[in-house]
């Protein structure tokens, strides 16, 4: 019964202007378009292929958060989920989550479901830890394909294509192992208008952290959040003498 | 999927930041009245079809749409993904294959497509047109028929009424529709049919009785005609304004034989039949024309925050800030009108009033306010390299098709009067 988990972040849709609280303690979220993070729909489109391919049997969509990561779920299972569940995980708790906890989670869940693969996506992009795939695969002590921009299910194996930085490297890997996606590992696909009515009709179970054995609890705090400086002008030479005069008297060169 | 757009250094589209409501999750149907009373609020589900029509028509409409218009090519590429999405021919009804949508919420569809393209957004409604007699007044045998074969494959439908002779004047229309034995034969010619040239059968009216003493109401049948019937001469494509992909065309009707099968409800029908259909098809034609004005009310917002004039940005001198603000107010207005008769016919109720003010607003405005978008532009808004010359020209259909802007005001007036005298 080959089973795969895929996690989905709810996260500040990528195309909003960011803004910084007053008081410098986060980013605002109320009444902001979010939407779900692009590398995790990357994450589904890969499972749900698998699925079409046959190599597996159930896809199971994950979130953790507040009520409204129903609707990321809801996305996930309207591009071709079989189920989902919804950690719930409000209030401070989902202020302070990170990696370490949603790790922690997905490793309990992983056993849980027996799943053979557990696919997420590289990074989230409001974080940008690249951390999540990582830890679970530690916590489970399973092989770990990340930065995956082709996957193939070989028998009782899988191998990945990585993008690393000096280009691409190829690994084979046995399962049960966690993937993370890249961006290049697939095109996500429309949810159509059918799949979108049919979601609403598939279940999303709900549970706590606790249910799982988690401790929630932040070894991280967050002091300060500051907008990048502005972008200073810059300044016009007419000749490259007078570039190498200005940058000398910079104390650049 | 815009993320890696974005990131592939891809499309440039104006996107409407719409707030995602952190309030609980809303009622379960646009069917079920709300207990509070008025609801501006939609479902989850409804904003998810929202959702997936923008983001077709942001990322796969808005960058073909200046291309098509140009060469005039009938979109067919566009047509069939937004079929394999499910965009189209929302209203068969399930046990035909299709999803059978309310009206409302395939205006919100409407409204997301036209946004990107209306040329695009009308050949694909010109779908639920040709449908909607068959829809509201078929048969199952002709339902699953004529209905059943669109979900199999992306075919098109036309609705057959206007002629050379006779648009507003529906009555005086003269193809005629003979009965001889178990067929009816047809001679006539019929003129501006939207899709005419593409589609796979036509919803037709006909005169099938030729004594001029006959009422309207039992003058004329409305029937189903398989495009591939001998007889039928496919008009040349015809050269418009705006809209310019859209395929509109003459037909002529030679000797066309019509199964008695194919008739709807049965002869002299027809009459009833065309107008019902206007109700359910008026609303999204408002839609189309608000998701045009909302798009020239983006662009023109968006020109206005970067063109600089005088030493500031145009946006910060009153005349213009005072053109965008009536824009939005007449986008806003005309959104509230395809809504109001949409939830109306919804909800089981004789709509004729809501939807004639729908459709006149929404033209009117969509005129008003792609003229004034090429107005923000200036010399800009009169060139083709800038996106709103297309909407004016756009634009101006839609004070005329599915019933000219006076005669929906003769509409509007008679139903006025009848609720006044209540």
């Amino acid at each position: 019964m080959s089973r795969v988990l895929v996690g989905v972040k709810r996260v500040i849709d990528y195309a909003v202007k960011i803004r910084v609280k007053p008081d410098h303690s986060g980013v605002v979220t109320d009444g902001v378009k979010h939407s779900m993070n692009p590398f995790c729909e990357i994450a589904v489109e890969e499972a749900v292929k698998l699925k079409e391919k046959k190599f597996i049997k159930e896809v199971v969509a994950v979130s953790c958060g507040p009520t409204q990561v129903t609707e990321t779920i809801r996305t996930a299972l309207a591009m071709g989920c079989d189920r989902g569940i919804h950690v719930e995980v409000s209030g401070k708790d989902y202020e302070a989550m990170g990696p370490l906890q949603i790790s922690k989670i997905f490793a309990a869940l992983a056993k849980k479901e027996e799943a053979s693969l557990v696919i997420l996506g590289k990074q989230a992009i409001d974080d940008d830890c690249n951390q999540t795939g990582q830890m679970t695969a530690a916590l489970l002590d399973w092989p770990q394909g990340t930065f995956a921009s082709e996957v193939t299910i070989d028998g009782e194996k899988v191998k990945v294509v990585r993008e690393i930085d000096g280009g691409l490297e190829t690994i084979k890997i046995s399962m049960p192992a966690v993937l993370t996606a890249d961006l290049r590992l697939n095109t996500p696909r429309y949810a159509t208008l059918p799949n979108i009515m049919k979601a609403k009709k598939k279940k999303i179970a709900t549970m706590k952290p606790a249910d799982l054995g988690v401790d929630m609890v932040s070894r991280v705090e967050v002091l300060r959040v500051d907008e990048p400086p502005t972008r200073l002008a810059g300044v016009k030479v007419e000749t490259v003498d007078d570039l190498v005069a200005k940058l000398k008297a910079n104390g650049t060169i | 999927m815009l993320f890696n757009k974005a990131l592939r250094g891809g499309v440039q589209s104006v996107l409407r930041l719409q707030s995602t409501s952190a309030a609980a999750v809303a009622a379960t149907s646009s069917q079920n009245a709300p207990s509070t009373g008025f609801c501006f609020e939609m479902t989850d589900q409804q904003k998810e079809f929202q959702e997936l029509a923008r983001k077709f028509s942001r990322e796969e409409i808005v960058p073909v749409a200046a291309a098509y218009d140009r060469s005039g090519e009938y979109p067919f590429p566009i047509i069939k993904r937004a079929w394999e999405l499910g965009l189209m021919n929302s209203h068969i009804p399930e046990d035909c294959g299709g999803m059978g949508l309310g009206i409302f919420d395939s205006c919100l569809i409407t409204e997301e497509l036209a946004y990107g393209c209306t040329g695009v957004q009308t050949a694909i409604e010109a779908n639920s047109l040709g449908q909607m007699p068959v829809i509201i007044a078929g048969n199952d045998f002709q339902k699953k028929k004529y209905l059943g074969r669109m979900t199999e494959e992306p075919l098109m439908c036309a609705y057959g009424v206007t002629e050379p002779g006779a648009g507003s004047d529906v009555a005086g229309l003269k193809t005629r529709a003979e009965k001889k034995g178990d067929e009816y034969v047809v001679n006539g010619q019929k003129m501006w049919i939207t899709n005419g040239g593409k589609a796979n059968w036509y919803f037709l009216l006909a005169r099938t009785d030729a004594d001029p003493k006959c009422p309207t109401s039992k003058a004329f049948t409305g029937f189903i005609v398989d495009a591939d019937s001998p007889g039928i001469l496919v008009g040349r494509k015809e050269l418009n304004m705006g809209q310019r992909c859209s395929d509109t065309r003459g037909i002529t009707f030679e000797d066309v034989r019509i199964p008695k099968e194919n008739v709807l409800i049965g002869e002299g029908a027809g009459f009833k039949i065309a107008m019902g259909a206007f109700d359910k098809t008026r609303p999204p034609v408002a839609a189309g024309a608000t998701g045009l004005a909302q798009r020239a009310l983006d662009e023109a917002t968006g020109y206005a925050l970067e063109r600089k004039t005088f030493g500031k940005l145009i946006a910060e001198h009153q005349a213009v800030s005072f053109l965008l603000a009536e824009m939005a107010m007449k986008v806003e207005l005309a959104r509230m009108g395809w809504q109001r008769s949409a939830w109306e016919v919804d909800n089981g109720r004789r709509n004729t009033y809501y939807a004639s003010i729908a459709k006149a607003f929404a033209g009117d405005i969509a005129n008003q306010v792609a003229s004034d978008a090429v107005q923000v532009f200036g010399g800009n808004g009169f060139n083709s390299e800038y996106p709103v010359e297309k909407l004016m020209r756009d634009a101006k259909i839609y004070q005329i098709y599915e019933g000219t802007a006076q005669i929906q005001r003769l509409i509007i007036s008679r139903e006025h009067f009848s609720r006044f005298k209540k």
